[in-house]
């Protein structure tokens, strides 16, 4: 075997060499440093970061036979991650240094290196064995991560649910993988493709209704919804973050990539419909079900069940433009879904409170949290001239490009369900700015993290829509991948 | 700086909102509120001036100052400008309303942040009419859309949660056919083979969306810009929105907001889909017929104040879309100046309203009588507003509707016929609610004893309304300027619609 191969997972071993030496870090270090951990990895992540930027990825190089791919698409959306991961480093700091937490500063940031690390192996794969250990190990870490509030019924709950549908999802696209396998006699994406032919039969519908079922736990597409709302609630707040958009974000591009390369050839007619039923599904359930949460972490979590209902659209599209605004759209979802989420972390750490109700008035005794998380709700409603917007503007366009009458239709039913979801993104607000009743959290400086954390997504809202030249730039890198050489 | 000068109508109000943002009291949010709105309206003068010089230097292009700076070049996406009569008609009415907006909002709470959203709104508004990008031309109407729910949510009265929550979900609702129109439109914006492109002008040139595409597209556009246009019966926000909002903003939206439905429909949907107009014009005639008489009916029986003058509204902005549905020159002129017309007109009222409000705490009209003598200037003012609106000759509202008129009766079919009569009842109702409301609320005995200490108007309220009330007997004097200034848009080369009739 030809160890330089290792090297062409470049980001991937930065990334280990991250985790160790956090790792070495937490387990060598006297006990007294060890408050300086969430520096130390936040400043490490952050060059990390900083240096995935620097060495891009010039062209597409292959591993292992062609199990591994990189290219400069994948390259990018391992970017994008990276600063959502990043920006909710920094929001946690707070978080993880508080007195609850003393003894396992470490881990928390440990379980979640390990957790991108198999999202990067989920993006990069190109065979269903190295797809699976990227799922396995971006899933059961984030149990533990859910689990991470010791001290918290709702925390436990939480972990089990989400260990339970993560287990039994995985055993569903295994399910579904096995079929595959029959019918194929390989687990390359490449060669299921070439030897699948392009006639579709029975089995073949049963085998994808199988791995769309799989993957969908993970987007949490609705009717695989179920386990959201509970562990986005009892999960503590920074790990729903990292659940909401990081884990989202990579699952829909590692989604796109398993449907056009290895299903492409039976994308008409055969899973074309199937994701119609689940994109209406998905965005009108979300969207129903956040209308009636009080909570605002269940809120968010139905909120962001319809938003991955919209991300979806990208891939119905099925060219390289529906994936140049898919990763558009998790970029600024990333944004928009973190500064509410930072808020919602910042009231929590100073006072415990994330009902709705408790809202009330938040503008006259915060302004400044008020005024981010409006900015987060019109930017996630998609609201102009913030960059929500133009992340929906576009990944409805790159839809309609495909050009059917169908697709008319399922837009148009998207585009009624973000004036539903205006309705409800507008009951924040309404309770900051409008509500009479007397302001229930009172004036609190939040920690310097919290606030940088903050400024940096809301920049990002008013900047990442108005500066063109980043969708310009995610564009021009799409439409260069050969990921669509099957889709028919 | 900017070679272009369309470009300061948005970097103006831009500037403005750095610059509440760093004022420390009021009275600086004053000073940079009425420097701003002074700035505006110079520009648009000397817009007005640069326009006329340049037709008459025979220049027989489409648009003045025409350019575009690309800004999402992979979706062929640019900033483009440019401008035609109408365009400066309409940039001219929204600088001045929001000059007598300034004014009239003199003394409101919590003035830097009513005004922070009030002229993010009307980077909107002005955005919206020098573009001529589908792409921008939306992301400014939305712009514009937006504010109105804090601005009547904070700001408002009465029922203002639920108005405020009622309008913006319309409008939005409006907005998302909108979106997937434009969308629609751009697919199909060149012949097969050749780059797609957002430019109107372009796409018209081009007339390459086919018939059934069109009849397609055309109809959610038109519904889409139509809610804007409270088309029955999508008017029903217009109604709460307009009782509940602040003055300024009243006068805004009903002013300039409503006019953006108007300009859109005639704008995009039947600019870009002629045949389509021709085709289902008679569907959309019914419609905005029911809403010219329906809302002069509904404006009879109310006791408030401003629910009368929004219901009078959804009349007035009805026959714009009736008129520019009719598709000849002359009633698209009188649609284009119906629009003005109401836009200073119907502002004029709401300030007044605003400012009878702010004296007697109530709108209800049965509450209130014999003001005249109380407050001489808001009285006389208020019967010049009323007469402009039941169509005074000599002052802006008799210029348009007999436009209108004249125009639709150029359809010799006896459909269009009878429409233009029906429409035509709705002057006489209209003087009946207007007289009803002027006898009830500025002549008779003083209702309420304490009325009689109330004092007129201040300067900044005279002053606004002394703006608006010039503005509206110049259009009724001197027609035919303005009508030249917009005639030029309406040839059948430029409108095909017209040409095909």
């Amino acid at each position: 075997m030809d160890y330089s191969q290792f090297l062409v997972m470049k980001q991937e071993i930065a990334l280990l060499v991250v985790f160790l030496l956090v790792f070495l870090y937490d387990t060598f270090m006297p006990r007294k440093a060890l408050g300086a951990i969430s520096g130390f990895a936040t400043v490490l992540f952050a060059l990390f970061t900083a240096g995935c930027f620097i060495w891009g990825e010039p062209a597409s190089v292959d591993a292992f036979a062609g199990m591994y791919v990189t290219s400069p698409i994948s390259a990018m959306i391992k970017n994008i991650l990276n600063i959502g991961v990043l920006i909710v480093l920094v929001q946690s700091c707070k978080w993880v240094n508080s007195d609850n937490q003393l003894v396992r500063r470490g881990e928390f940031y440990e379980l979640l290196l390990v957790t991108l690390f198999g999202m990067y192996l989920m993006i990069s794969a190109r065979h269903f064995l190295l797809f699976l250990i990227g799922l396995e190990s971006a899933s059961l870490p984030l149990a533990a991560m859910v689990a991470f509030d010791k001290h918290r019924y709702e925390s436990h709950e939480a972990a089990v649910k989400y260990m339970l549908t993560a287990v039994f999802s995985s055993a569903i696209f295994m399910m579904g993988l096995s079929f595959v396998y029959g019918l194929s006699g390989s687990l390359y994406f490449e060669d299921i493709a070439n030897q699948l032919g392009s006639q579709s039969n029975a089995m073949l519908v049963v085998a994808l209704a199988f791995v769309i079922s799989g993957i969908g736990f993970k987007l949490s597409l609705v009717p695989f919804h179920l386990w959201t709302a509970d562990v986005y609630q009892g999960a503590p707040t920074p790990v729903t973050s990292y659940l909401s958009v990081i884990s989202k974000g990579a699952a829909a591009f590692a989604f796109l990539v398993i449907m056009v390369q290895a299903f492409g050839q039976f994308y008409s007619g055969v899973w074309e419909w199937m994701l119609y039923a689940l994109i209406i599904a998905t965005i009108t359930v979300g969207n129903l079900f956040a209308i009636r949460q009080k909570n605002l972490k269940r809120f968010l979590a139905f909120s962001s069940i319809s938003q991955a209902g919209y991300i979806m659209l990208g891939i119905v599209g099925c060219n390289e433009m529906g994936l140049g605004a898919m990763m558009y759209y998790i970029l600024v979802y990333i944004f928009s879904n973190l500064a509410a989420f930072g808020v919602i972390g910042a009231v929590e750490n100073n006072t415990g409170k994330v009902e709705m109700t408790d809202y009330n008035g938040l503008s006259k005794t915060n302004p400044w949290l008020a005024f981010s998380m409006t900015l987060a709700m019109f930017s996630l409603a998609g609201i102009p001239p913030f960059a929500g917007f133009f992340s929906k503007f576009f990944i409805f366009t790159s839809a309609i490009n495909q050009g059917s009458v169908a697709i008319y239709i399922l837009v148009l039913i998207a585009l009624i369900n973000t004036i539903v979801s205006l309705y409800y993104y507008l009951l924040v607000v309404k309770a900051m700015y409008i509500s009479p009743e007397e302001p229930v959290i009172a004036r609190f400086r939040s920690a310097c993290t919290e606030r940088v954390g903050l400024w940096v997504t809301v920049l990002g809202i008013m900047l990442i829509g108005i500066a063109s030249c980043i969708y310009n730039d995610i564009l021009t890198t799409a439409s260069l991948s050969d990921l669509f050489a099957f889709v028919k | 700086m900017f070679s272009n000068i369309l470009i300061y109508f948005v970097v103006i109000p831009l500037l403005m909102l750095a610059g509440f943002a760093i004022c420390k009291n009021e009275k600086q949010v004053r000073t940079v509120a009425v420097t701003g709105s002074i700035l505006l309206l110079a520009l648009s003068a000397k817009l007005l001036c640069d326009y006329i010089g340049w037709r008459n230097d025979g220049h027989m292009e489409e648009m003045y100052l025409v350019d575009h700076w690309s800004w999402f070049a992979p979706l062929h996406i640019n900033l483009a400008v440019g401008v035609d009569g109408i365009s400066i008609a309409m940039l001219i009415l929204s600088s001045i309303i929001v000059f007598a907006g300034s004014f009239a909002s003199w003394k409101i709470d919590d003035a830097r942040h009513f005004f922070m959203w009030l002229i993010l709104l009307s980077t909107g508004v002005f955005g919206f009419f020098i573009s001529i990008d589908l792409f921008t031309m939306f992301m400014f109407y939305e712009v514009a859309l937006i504010p109105m729910y804090l601005l009547i949510g904070v700001w408002g009265t009465g029922r203002k949660e639920y108005s405020a929550m009622k309008l913006t979900l319309m409008l939005m609702g409006g907005s998302a056919f909108i979106m997937l129109s434009l969308i629609g439109i751009y697919f199909h914006s060149a012949p097969e083979g050749s780059e797609l492109t957002w430019n109107i002008l372009e796409i018209s040139k081009n007339a390459s969306i086919s018939t059934g595409w069109q009849y397609f597209l055309f109809p959610m556009c038109f519904v889409g810009f139509g809610v804007l246009g409270a088309m029955f019966p999508f008017h029903t926000w217009s109604p709460d929105g307009h009782a509940c909002a602040p003055t300024a903003v009243s006068m805004l939206h009903a002013g300039v907001l409503m006019k953006l439905g108007g300009y859109g429909c005639f704008r995009v949907a039947m600019y870009l889909m002629p045949e389509a107009a021709q085709d289902l014009a008679w569907i959309f005639l019914i419609l905005t017929g029911i809403s010219v008489v329906y809302g002069a009916f509904s404006a009879c029986v109310q006791t408030d104040l401003k629910y009368i003058n929004a219901y009078s509204s959804v009349s007035h902005c009805g026959m714009v879309l009736f008129a520019i549905l009719m598709i000849n020159t002359t009633a698209l002129t009188g649609a284009i100046m119906q629009m003005l017309s109401h836009g200073l007109m119907t502002a004029l009222f709401f300030a007044l309203i605003g400012m009878i409000y702010g004296r007697t705490h109530t709108r209800d009209i049965r509450l209130m009588g014999g003001l005249m003598k109380i407050m001489p200037f808001l009285g006389v003012s208020y019967v010049i507003a009323g007469m402009a609106s039941l169509g005074l000759p000599g002052l802006s509202g008799f210029v348009a509707e007999m436009t209108i008129f004249v125009g639709s009766f150029e359809h010799p079919d006896m459909f269009h016929r009878v429409f233009t009569i029906v429409a035509c009842c709705s002057i006489v109702i209209t003087a009946v609610y207007i007289l009803r409301v002027v006898g009830k609320l500025l002549f008779g005995p003083v209702q309420d004893p304490h009325h009689s200490e109330l004092t007129d108007a201040t300067w900044w309220e005279r002053l606004s309304a002394i703006t608006l009330i010039v503005s509206v007997a110049a259009i009724g004097c001197f027609p035919n300027f303005f009508e030249s200034l917009i005639r030029f848009t309406f040839s059948p080369e430029i409108f095909r619609a017209i040409g095909l009739n």
